[in-house]
C-alpha cells in the first residue's frame, strides 16, 4: 500500500480540526464549570444544621441570638443593635460600619424557600402533567389529524418564549383580579412554563416506540387509547419520567414570574392564598443585600436549589429504573 | 371458522389506487398463499382483510370483503371488532416490551375483559400450546417476551393473536425476519393450524407457497400506465400455480425470469 501523495497534508488538517472541535468544547464548559464551582464554595461555606431548620432572621435579630441578648426593637430607634446611631447619621469615626453585623453574622436558614419551593413547583407540575402528557399522547398517537400540527408549533414557540411573559399573563389575570399575590398563581405560571416541555418530551418518547409495537395492538382489535394507555406508554414511561424531570428542573429555577406572582415570604407559609418564600427568590432578594450575611444566605439558596434538582432527578430516575427493570 | 369472499376489492393510498380491484376466495380449513415481487401489493391486499390498511395515513378501501356473509366493509361494522375475528402476525416478531410472556399472550383476553384467573391461565397455557411454544416457556412465564428469541417471539405474537379464537388468521411475512429452522418450526405449526382455521399467508418465498399452501394467488406489477399498479394474475390451487400455471406472467415469475 502505497502513502498517498497528500497524505500529511489531511493528517494536518485533520488534526487541526479535532484541535479546535477540543478547544471549542473546553470553551462551552468553562461557564458551566464555573459556575458550579462558584455556587459550591461560596454555598457550600454557608451551610449549616441551622440553615435547614430556619427561616430567614433580620440581621439584628440573628446577631441578638448569637449574643443571648434580646432582639428588642425600638420603633423610635429602628437603627438600634445595628451599629447606626438613633439620629440615622453614620459615626463619624466609622465604627458602625465594623460592627459584627456588617461583617456578616449569621442571618437565619432558608427553610422557608425549600418548603415554598417544593409547594409552588410540586403544584405547577401537578396542574402541568395531566395538560402535558395528555397533549404529547394526542401529538403522537393521534398524529394524523391537522390540528396536531397546529398545537406542535404552539408549544414549540411557548416553549422558547421568554419566561417573564408567562409572570405578566398570570400577574394580568389572576394577581390584578384576586388582588393577591399569591403561591397558586405562582403555580399556574410555572404551569404555562412546564407544559409545553412536557408535552413534547411526552410526545418524541411515545414516538420512539416502534410502530411495528402498535400495529400488533391494533391487529389484536385493540382501540388507540387502550393499547396507548397499555403498551405504549409503559414501553416509553422512563423517557416521559425524565421530560417530567426537565421541566421540575425548569420549574424549581425560574425567578422571574414568580416575583410578579408569588412575592416572596421571609417566613414560613403553607397558605396557597398568600405571598410565599421560594429559593430562587430568596437568593434573588438577598444577592442585592448590602449585608454580607445575607448574600452568603442568597448564595446558599442557591446551592440548595441546585441540591434539590440533582436528589429529585437521581431518585426518581432510580425509582424508574427499578420498576422498569421489574418487568423487564 | 369462515370462508372470506373478497369482491371488487380495491386499496388505495390518498388517490393512487395501490392494486387493480380483486376478486377472489378463501376457503376455510386451508392455506392460501399469496406470492409476487416487490411492490405488487400484496401486503396491501392482506392488511384489507382486517382492515389494517385504512390504519396507514390517507389509506383506503372500496369493495367488499365477506367474513362469511357479513360485508367487513359494511357502514356499521366496528373495525376493531373486524381485527378481534380476524387475527394478524407480521413480519417482525413483537413482543410487548412491558409485559413478561405470559401478559404478551393474555393482552388480548384482557382487552376482552377477561379478568378471572383460572380462565385466563387456560386460554393462555391454550394459545401457547396451539402455538407449540407451550414446553419450551412453560417455567418462564413471567420473564419479559423480548428475552425469547426471534422464532420463539413469532410464535409467541402467533399465540397472542389465537388466544383470542380468531376465525381467519393473517400473516405478513411471517418468517422473513427469522432463520431456516424457526421458518421450520413455523410452517409445521401453520399446518397443524389450518385444521381448525383460515390461514392467508403473504410470502416472498415461493418455496414455501409451495411447502405450505393449498391455494397459491399471484399477484404482479403493471407498469403498462406509468405508475406501477399491483394485480392480482392468477389465484388457483398451488399445484396447479407451480405446474401448470394458466399466465404467461406467473409462469416467467415462478421460474425465475421476473420479480
Amino acid at each position: 500500500m502505497s502513502i498517498p501523495k497528500n497524505y500529511r497534508w489531511r493528517k494536518f488538517v485533520d488534526q487541526v480540526m479535532r484541535g479546535s472541535t477540543v478547544v471549542a468544547t473546553g470553551c462551552a464548559v468553562i461557564p458551566l464549570i464555573a459556575i458550579i464551582g462558584y455556587v459550591l464554595t461560596l454555598g457550600g461555606s454557608a451551610l449549616s444544621t441551622q440553615f435547614f431548620t430556619d427561616v430567614y432572621q433580620p440581621p439584628n435579630m440573628a446577631q441578638a441570638a448569637a449574643d443571648g441578648s434580646t432582639p428588642a426593637f425600638d420603633p423610635n430607634d429602628p437603627f438600634a443593635g445595628i451599629g447606626v446611631p438613633s439620629d440615622g447619621t453614620a459615626p463619624a469615626d466609622g465604627t458602625a460600619l465594623e460592627s459584627d453585623v456588617y461583617a456578616g453574622g449569621p442571618v437565619g436558614g432558608v427553610l422557608h424557600g425549600i418548603i415554598g419551593t417544593l409547594i409552588i413547583t410540586g403544584m405547577g407540575l401537578l396542574f402541568a402533567l395531566p395538560i402535558g402528557i395528555f397533549a404529547g399522547i394526542y401529538l403522537s398517537e393521534y398524529r394524523n389529524e391537522r390540528y396536531a400540527t397546529i398545537v406542535r408549533f404552539c408549544c414549540d414557540v411557548l416553549s422558547g418564549s421568554p419566561s417573564i411573559v408567562a409572570g405578566v399573563v398570570i400577574y394580568i389575570l389572576v394577581v390584578i383580579r384576586s388582588q393577591q399575590f399569591s403561591a397558586i398563581a405562582g403555580s399556574l405560571a410555572l404551569m404555562i412554563l412546564m407544559v409545553p416541555i412536557v408535552t413534547r418530551t411526552t410526545e418524541e418518547m411515545l414516538k420512539l416506540v416502534p410502530e411495528s409495537m402498535r400495529e400488533a395492538a391494533r391487529g389484536l382489535g385493540a382501540p388507540t387509547w387502550y393499547s396507548t394507555f397499555t403498551v405504549i406508554i409503559p414501553a416509553a414511561l422512563p423517557g416521559i419520567v425524565t421530560g417530567v424531570m426537565l421541566a421540575f428542573a425548569r420549574g424549581a429555577g425560574e425567578t422571574a414570574p414568580l416575583i410578579l406572582t408569588v412575592l416572596g415570604s421571609n417566613m414560613i407559609s403553607t397558605n396557597l392564598f398568600a405571598p410565599m418564600a421560594s429559593l430562587p427568590l430568596v437568593a434573588y432578594r438577598y444577592t442585592e443585600s448590602p449585608y454580607p450575611g445575607e448574600n452568603t444566605l442568597a448564595w446558599g439558596a442557591a446551592f440548595v436549589l441546585m441540591m434539590l434538582v440533582l436528589v429529585m432527578n437521581i431518585l426518581v430516575r432510580v425509582a424508574t429504573r427499578r420498576r422498569a427493570g421489574a418487568s423487564r | 371458522m369462515s370462508s372470506m369472499t373478497i369482491s371488487q376489492l380495491a386499496p388505495f393510498y390518498g388517490s393512487r389506487q395501490a392494486v387493480k380491484a380483486v376478486d377472489m376466495q378463501v376457503a376455510t380449513q386451508e392455506i392460501t398463499a399469496i406470492i409476487g415481487p416487490s411492490g405488487c401489493g400484496k401486503s396491501t391486499v392482506l392488511r384489507c382483510l382486517n382492515r389494517m390498511h385504512e390504519t396507514i395515513l390517507g389509506a383506503s378501501a372500496t369493495g367488499t370483503v365477506l367474513l362469511n356473509d357479513e360485508d367487513i366493509y359494511g357502514s356499521n361494522v366496528d373495525a376493531t371488532l373486524i381485527r378481534r375475528r380476524v387475527g394478524m402476525v407480521f413480519q417482525q416478531p413483537v413482543a410487548f416490551r412491558t409485559r413478561n410472556i405470559y401478559e404478551n399472550v393474555a393482552a388480548g383476553l384482557r382487552l376482552q375483559g377477561m379478568s378471572r384467573k383460572a380462565e385466563l391461565d387456560q386460554s393462555v397455557e391454550e394459545a401457547l400450546r396451539s402455538a407449540v411454544l407451550w414446553d419450551e416457556v412453560k417455567d418462564v412465564l413471567s420473564k419479559p417476551g423480548t428475552a425469547l428469541s426471534g422464532g420463539q417471539q413469532q410464535r409467541l405474537a402467533i399465540a397472542r393473536a389465537l388466544a383470542i379464537k380468531p376465525d381467519v388468521l393473517l400473516l405478513d411475512e411471517p418468517c422473513s425476519a427469522l432463520d431456516p429452522i424457526a421458518t421450520a418450526n413455523i410452517e409445521e405449526l401453520l399446518v397443524q393450524l389450518k385444521t381448525t382455521l383460515t390461514i392467508v399467508i403473504v410470502t416472498h418465498s415461493m418455496q414455501q407457497a409451495a411447502r405450505i399452501s393449498d391455494q397459491t394467488a399471484v399477484f404482479m406489477v403493471d407498469t403498462s400506465s406509468g405508475n406501477g399498479i399491483g394485480e392480482l394474475v392468477e389465484k388457483s390451487s398451488t399445484i396447479n400455480v407451480f405446474t401448470n400455471p394458466s399466465d404467461p406472467r406467473t409462469e416467467s415469475y415462478i421460474s425465475g425470469r421476473v420479480g
